[in-house]
């Protein structure tokens, strides 16, 4: 699990380096005049761009390193894996598995406990699915975000422009959260940061889906590669707004396939992810995750339930508020991250 | 998924009842369900396991081997524990006596608090306040644009001299505001701070020096419902690091069951003073702890619910009602008359969603379409008095009639006069059967035309045809199995 593999059109970059007004212009009308579709675009025309790995470098302290491990005694281990909001199903799980493994093996020192636990996690929480959906061809790439009021929506869309933008990827944002107010300037504000164009709605309240379907529109016109949508926080059991989604969805698809449904979780949210998760999936087919606010002192052992029961890989994660505080999901690193060193 | 803990109390309590008294093995058993149901609705383990030792001490008690139904009184135990740690009665926002009265918003990153000073700054101003908001989260993209946008809109003045987006002293603005505030004689001054997380001490030194800057009569925790495990370790990073005088629930509108309530009420010992329930400016309420035990319970909010049905169903009424069920007499009149009673109790959607075991309906509850009850209405309101008695003269070209009558469709027709059947055929059961013994609930409720929610199945069975099991199904403690606790209304989830 590196990096971002990244596929893009050959030469796109010197292409655009020397385009002039006109010709975009001709190509906007080309658009127009066919079938809004981008080309699909055959594997050797493309190059692989490599981007470099992030690391959760910083926050994510270990919380199994205050208690003491027994084989005798592993309720205790329950306990912490309930405290870092597993679950009581997954947590009473993973301890029996531990027990078993422990049995075969005949571990009984803490440290070999320890390496157990670690090796369970990571293989459970292992996928080969765990990297952006960004190498069909079909360009510009779709990432759609969605999730819950307040869970970091923008700041991740923000944090992940600026990466692919570092890379060389043309990015256009879209500020569909046409509801929450000053969400467009804040999305603006990550704009400018990140140096992404930014499309925003032309009035106070317009329809998001309308929003949408500029973005894609103003992408496929000026040569991006990556158009990221990001909408209005929604509780899921709002049934008008999830309708909304699933809206802003088909629109989008009208024009361009979507290659990502990001779902942004809160790590410090409960059991209530596990709902957020099936619900947001339903309408708007969750393609994978971003867990946020790792830098805190939640842990987020609620993905390892989802991507258990709903088959969801978590993709991303955000440890703080600066432009590079995020990484890739590394089962490893969580793992490691959670029961500590040896 | 788990059911809700009133299903699985029902397991627990499948072997007991003819027992009727609970040996200690029995009480852990039940204990091991609740616990789990805490868990489950994100309660900290550390308050999890306090709590429940306390509610063991008790249910071993004389109070639990006395009761006629030892069961419910561990559940009655429960919730009124709950209710002891979340706060008996909710208390008021403390002012000043010489204004401005100072109230700042502290909490972590996304738990809403610029959406709630807006909501309070409304609030106060609805009360006769001329509130100040301010603007001290430079921290966040745009969140002085923000609560600017806020203030626009809620028609009260914000001071921000900093433009925010990492900019600027927020420890300044707020010392400032405060003068600001005195020139100007505002009477309330709300201070938004940044979203900090609990671990990181320079910005919580940084709120600290806000507090010591603005001297608040209220430092206000804001929490997210959905807040998991960690609510303790935030609660008492922002105890210890910015001393909290209150507490302020947000996003309960949604279907988390809230549990943090409990752990942030029980570790920092402050009360809870609102909760938070939309994004319109005026989805701000005044915290009821009853209410947030039920939630947490997931067993709904039964008293509430049976209050309102005191209230506004006329007991002689339910009489006369219950004898016609009896006789078979039970006719389309009545059926409209019943629903009419319904009507004065509220809006059927915030009357279900008081309903145990609602927690699964509540998707479900949005999509209820109120309007079915008005065509239901239309279509018997079109009928002559003779076919409201006798439902059986309902002919094909009656029934056009009817239909073109009131608007609907002859498809619309039958299905009224089908469930108005199946209605009946089940309260006369139901009413041999004896009174479930609710004062004012009476069972022609299940006579109330079903809404349109998605899945209808179990529907039949959601009356039990046996008097005890249905008395407690009424009385919320042992709904049936498919989680059908609703039933007392005889709408099927």
């Amino acid at each position: 699990m590196a990096g971002l593999k990244f596929w893009r059109k050959k030469d796109q970059a010197a292409d655009q380096a020397v385009a002039v007004e006109p010709e975009v212009i001709e190509s906007k009308e080309v658009l127009e005049t066919q079938i809004p579709v981008a080309d699909v675009i055959t594997p050797q025309e493309l190059v692989k761009v490599e981007l470099p790995k992030r690391n959760l470098s910083k926050g994510f302290k270990a919380v199994f390193s205050r208690i003491k491990f027994d084989v005798e005694n592993l309720e205790e281990l329950e306990d912490v894996l309930i405290q870092a909001d597993f679950g009581v199903t997954a947590s009473e799980t993973i301890v029996s598995e531990v027990k078993a493994m422990a049995k075969k093996s005949g571990a009984k020192t803490e440290s070999e406990l320890k390496g157990i636990l670690t090796e369970l996690l990571t293989q459970k929480l292992s996928r080969t699915d765990a990297s952006l959906n960004l190498d069909s061809g079909t360009q510009p790439y779709v990432i759609l975000v969605v999730g819950v009021n307040g869970a970091g929506k923008t700041t991740t869309i923000g944090k992940l422009a600026n990466y692919l933008v570092e890379g060389g990827a043309k990015v256009t944002l879209g500020a569909a959260d046409t509801f929450r107010a000053a969400a467009v300037e804040q999305l603006e504000t990550w704009a400018s940061r990140s140096g992404s164009e930014i499309v925003k709605p032309v009035s106070e309240g317009q329809d998001p889906a309308a929003v949408a379907y500029e973005t894609v529109e103003r992408a496929i016109a000026n040569g991006s590669d990556v158009l990221i949508i990001d909408t209005a926080g929604r509780l899921q059991n709002k049934q008008g707004l999830m309708d909304e989604l699933g809206k802003i969805r088909r629109v989008i698809e009208k024009q361009l396939p979507i290659s990502e449904v990001l779902l942004v979780l809160d790590s410090t949210t409960g059991q209530n992810a596990m709902t957020q998760a099936k619900a947001f999936t339903e309408v708007a087919s969750v393609t994978g995750i971003a867990l946020t606010k790792l830098d805190g002192s939640a842990k987020g052992g609620i993905v390892y339930a989802i991507q258990d029961q709903l088959n969801i890989p978590v993709k991303l994660v955000g440890v703080g508020e600066g432009i590079n505080d995020f990484g890739f999901f590394d089962a490893k690193e969580f793992a490691i991250g959670l029961v500590g060193e040896n | 998924m788990f059911g809700n803990l009133s299903d699985r109390l029902v397991e627990t309590f499948k072997g007991l009842r003819a027992k009727g008294k609970l040996s200690a093995a029995d009480i852990d058993a039940t204990l091991r369900e609740i616990r789990k149901a805490l868990l489950d609705a994100d309660v900290a383990l550390e308050v999890v396991k306090t709590f429940i030792a306390a509610v063991r001490e008790r249910a071993l008690g004389d109070e639990v081997s006395k009761a006629l139904n030892p069961a419910q009184q561990v559940v009655q135990i429960v919730q009124e524990e709950l209710i002891v740690i979340l706060g008996g009665e909710a208390r008021r926002i403390q002012f000043a006596k010489n204004p401005p009265t100072v109230i700042m918003l502290a909490g972590l990153q996304g738990s809403g608090k610029t959406t709630l000073a807006g909501k309070l700054a409304k609030w106060l101003k609805d009360q006769g306040q001329t509130p100040l908001l301010v603007a001290c989260d430079l921290q966040r993209p745009n969140a002085v644009n923000q609560l600017q946008v806020i203030g626009e809109r809620v028609g009260v003045p914000v001071f921000a001299p900093e433009v925010g987006n990492g900019k600027g002293n927020p420890v300044s603005v707020a010392k400032d505001s405060i003068k600001h505030a005195k020139q100007k004689q505002y009477s309330v001054v709300i201070v938004d701070t940044a979203g900090r997380l609990g671990v990181d001490e320079e910005l919580m030194k940084q709120a600290n020096d806000i507090r010591k800057a603005t001297d608040p009569d209220e430092v206000l925790f804001v929490i997210d419902s959905m807040i998991g495990q960690d609510a303790v370790n935030v609660a008492k990073a922002f105890e210890d690091g910015v001393g909290i005088t209150g507490v302020v629930l947000t996003k309960l509108d949604g279907d988390a069951r809230g549990g943090a309530a409990l752990s942030v009420a029980q570790v920092t010992g402050k009360p809870i003073l609102f909760s938070s329930t939309g994004e319109g400016m005026d989805a701000f309420e005044p915290f009821y702890p009853d209410r947030m035990a039920s939630r947490i319970l997931d067993m709904g909010d039964i008293l509430t619910l049976i209050e309102q049905a005191q209230k506004s169903f006329d007991e002689q009424e339910a009489l006369v009602m219950a004898e016609k069920m009896a006789k078979d007499a039970f006719t389309l009149e009545d059926f409209l008359d019943q629903m009419q009673q319904l009507r004065k109790m509220g809006s059927l959607k915030s009357m279900l969603s008081m309903m145990p075991g609602a927690g699964k309906l509540k998707g479900q509850l949005d999509n209820i379409d109120e309007k079915e009850i008005d065509h239901t209405e239309a279509i018997i309101r079109a009928m002559t008095p003779k076919e409201r008695r006798d439902p059986k003269i309902l002919n094909g070209s009656r029934r056009l009639r009817i239909a073109k009558g009131s608007g609907m469709t002859v498809t619309d027709v039958n299905s009224v006069v089908n469930r108005f059947e199946q209605a009946a055929k089940m309260m006369k059961v139901m009413a041999k059967g004896g009174n479930p013994g609710i004062p004012g609930m009476p069972q022609g409720m299940g006579a109330m035309p079903r809404p349109q929610v998605k899945k209808d199945k179990g529907k039949k069975k959601a009356k039990s045809g046996n008097p005890a099991k249905r008395a407690a199904e009424i009385s919320g403690i042992e709904p049936p199995k498919q989680g059908n606790s609703g039933s007392a209304f005889g709408l099927g989830g």
